[in-house]
């Protein structure tokens, strides 16, 4: 009976990770707040796979309901991947605190709130694994984002700490950086094709690095290089440059 | 965005929206004059080009099945690859498939696509129970042959020109091996090859590759590939679960190769290869490379080069076959203008009003689009016609109407009924107003 939770499982990424995680016998739960769409998706993947799948309403930003949200769970999963998040507007933000304050909360304080609820239960469990999806954003801020960029900033390095708490539990903790993903986030942007990765790519690149019990994953793997070479300008150069 | 056909020929500048919800669906048909559902966009042509376009690629839910009946219900933009992964291990395949499995099951209803089978089994269509369409004005119809029945027969090959077909229910059948005993049999000529598959109907799937460059003598010389799924007592000794195989190996065209990679040199010398490569005799394959040898290579349209490409096919009926054949291929081969792949097949009878298949033979060839092929095309659908054939509007892109309409007899229902439940004229393609369908 192993289930994996999905927090976020209204993005592109989610369907083709939960295929990926249901074909490998896995149970799924999936949770966002699209609640209608992930009743379809849930019967989907058990006519498809046939396993056990399940909808659940989850809202990273109310963090009073995540506990009871956990509780409900019908059993414990082995595993949770998070892939709440939104972008935002980056202008909204800079002109009113309570949408820059939701871009933190969905992308940053929401997910260290349910993910400490379930971390104690892995911790104590001394089994499990925790995916975060943060994003290559996180690595410098750019004007264009930077509000959504620090949130995920913040997420990285909650990780990388969380990582180190349980390392000794046996839990593995394992952080993705996704690049440009075609998917409806960026719907209506243009992003350089080449460098552009497919939803089911990046959800390859997730369910193949969690199950080698990696700590830590780029996606697509060219990424590390070119973020490598994007953090290695110096700030005085890069506060001069138009960063989109 | 720019969008293309299979063929990549021609490039439209087009609007696509992609809902997820039938809701959104709905919306996008009332706010907009005129456009086309498309899928994967595997038609070759202009089938599923318009200036606005409705991909169905995000209604791609598994809604039902029944494992007793193999029942399977299922939104429009689900493929078949999605069908074959999930319910070949578990003892089912598709009643019929075309050579690619990177369709979308509202594009085989609105295709009526066929396969190896239609002698025996017929196209899509056949196993169709039933389908829920969205209209011009917003409503949503269930059509089956008996509900909305004119709508249903419209619909199943009508190109997607009554309407957006939301999720359709069709059959699955059994089987207990995901292989194929397959029997190779090669013929000299285009007349043994003929006798061949007369002799062999029986055989549930049935295909013949021709080497059309072959002249004289040896004109319409072919390798004849019949199969049957293999059963478990066939296959079974050999292993552990029959149902389950690996995931085979597929590459990708990265590029579009030059323009003169694929001429007549080459694609002599591919062909004579392939003939010679062919040995009469049986053995048992696993059911990709039997139904989907090109899928192996993803993007393989890219080797006729950025100009494009086409395939022709048509259909003439049993009475002329072979006649018809004949006079075709020996145009073919005196042109000099080769097809680097060129398939033919037995078809039986066929009930949808624009479906392509009638009883006859088939013959699939694939040309670059140069001048050189255009006219000869031109000649080839005067041969066609006087044989009482038609050609096949999911890989057309450049037929005339004239040549449509005598090719389709049943054309005037077609209209009639699509003037009915389509008065605002909301759904065209491109290749709907070359073809005079507006």
């Amino acid at each position: 009976m192993k289930y994996v939770l999905i927090l976020g499982a209204g993005s592109d990424i989610a369907r083709p990770l939960a295929f990926l995680y249901a074909k490998h016998g896995y149970n799924i739960y999936l949770a966002s707040r699209s609640y209608d769409q992930l009743v379809r998706d849930a019967h989907d993947i058990s006519l498809r796979f046939k396993v056990d799948a399940q909808a659940f309403k989850f809202d990273a930003a109310d963090v009073a309901s995540h506990q009871s949200f956990y509780d409900s769970l019908p059993y414990k999963p082995i595993g949770v991947i998070t892939l709440a998040g939104a972008l935002g507007d980056q202008k909204q933000s800079e002109q009113k605190f309570t949408d820059a304050k939701n871009v933190i909360d969905v992308n940053y304080t929401g997910l260290v709130s349910i993910i400490h609820i379930i971390a104690a239960d892995f911790e104590q469990r001394r089994e499990g694994f925790i995916v975060g999806v943060s994003s290559v954003a996180g690595e410098r801020g750019r004007k264009s984002n930077y509000v959504y960029a620090s949130a995920k900033a913040g997420f990285t390095t909650f990780l990388s700490g969380l990582r180190n708490r349980l390392h000794s539990a046996g839990v593995q903790v394992m952080t993705v950086h996704p690049g440009f993903v075609r998917t409806k986030m960026i719907e209506g942007r243009t992003t350089p094709g080449i460098i552009t990765a497919s939803a089911e790519d990046v959800a390859r690149d997730i369910f193949k690095a969690q199950q080698l019990g990696k700590d830590f994953v780029y996606s697509k793997w060219f990424w590390r290089f070119i973020m490598m070479a994007f953090t290695m300008i110096p700030e005085s150069i890069a506060k001069k440059l138009d960063l989109k | 965005m720019k969008v293309t056909g299979w063929g990549n020929y021609p490039v439209v500048e087009a609007t696509v929206h992609t809902p997820s919800t039938i809701d959104d669906v709905k919306k996008i048909i009332s706010s907009t004059d005129e456009l086309i559902a498309r899928g994967l966009g595997r038609s070759y042509g202009d089938s599923s080009l318009n200036h606005t376009i409705l991909s169905t690629l995000r209604l791609n839910h598994i809604l039902a099945f029944d494992e007793q009946t193999g029942t399977l219900t299922c939104e429009a933009g689900v493929s078949l690859a999605e069908i074959l992964d999930a319910f070949v291990p578990r003892g089912w395949f598709l009643p019929v498939t075309p050579g690619t499995k990177y369709v979308t099951v509202g594009g085989a209803v609105a295709s009526d696509i066929h396969g190896k089978n239609h002698h025996v089994s017929g196209s899509f269509s056949n196993h169709v129970h039933s389908f829920k369409m969205l209209l011009g004005d917003g409503t949503i119809v269930v059509c089956s042959r008996t509900e909305n029945v004119d709508l249903f027969w419209a619909t199943c090959g009508g190109m997607g020109l009554t309407g957006v077909i939301l999720e359709a229910t069709f059959s699955l059948i059994k089987i207990e091996t995901a292989y194929i005993r397959q029997r190779v049999i090669k013929a000299r000529n285009i007349d043994e090859a003929l006798d061949y598959f007369e002799e062999n109907q029986h055989w549930t799937y049935s295909v013949a590759w021709i080497d059309c460059l072959a002249k004289g003598d040896s004109l319409g010389r072919s390798a004849l590939i019949l199969g049957e799924h293999a059963t478990k007592d066939e296959v079974g000794y050999k292993y552990r679960d029959p149902l389950k195989i690996d995931r085979p190996f597929s590459a990708s065209v990265p590029f579009f190769f030059p323009d003169f990679v694929l001429n007549t040199y080459t694609i002599q010398v591919f062909n004579m290869v392939r003939y010679a490569s062919y040995f009469s005799r049986d053995s048992f394959v696993e059911y990709e490379p039997f139904f989907y040898p090109l899928d192996m290579i993803l993007d393989w349209n890219k080797i006729y080069g950025k100009r494009g490409f086409t395939q022709y096919q048509f259909v003439i009926p049993k009475k002329s076959s072979a006649e018809g054949l004949k006079t075709i291929l020996k145009r073919i081969s005196e042109s000099g203008e080769g097809s680097f792949l060129a398939v033919l097949k037995l078809f039986g009878k066929q009930e949808g009003i624009l479906s392509f298949p009638q009883e006859g033979y088939t013959l699939a060839l694939d040309f670059p689009l140069t001048q050189k092929s255009m006219n000869l095309f031109t000649e080839l659908d005067e041969i066609i016609t006087h044989f009482g054939g038609r050609l096949y509007l999911t890989k057309d892109v450049r037929m005339k109407k004239e040549i449509f309409e005598k090719g389709y007899e049943n054309l005037p229902r077609f209209m009639e009924i699509k003037r009915r439940h389509d008065p605002q004229k909301k759904f065209l393609s491109l290749q709907s107003r070359r073809i005079g369908i507006v």
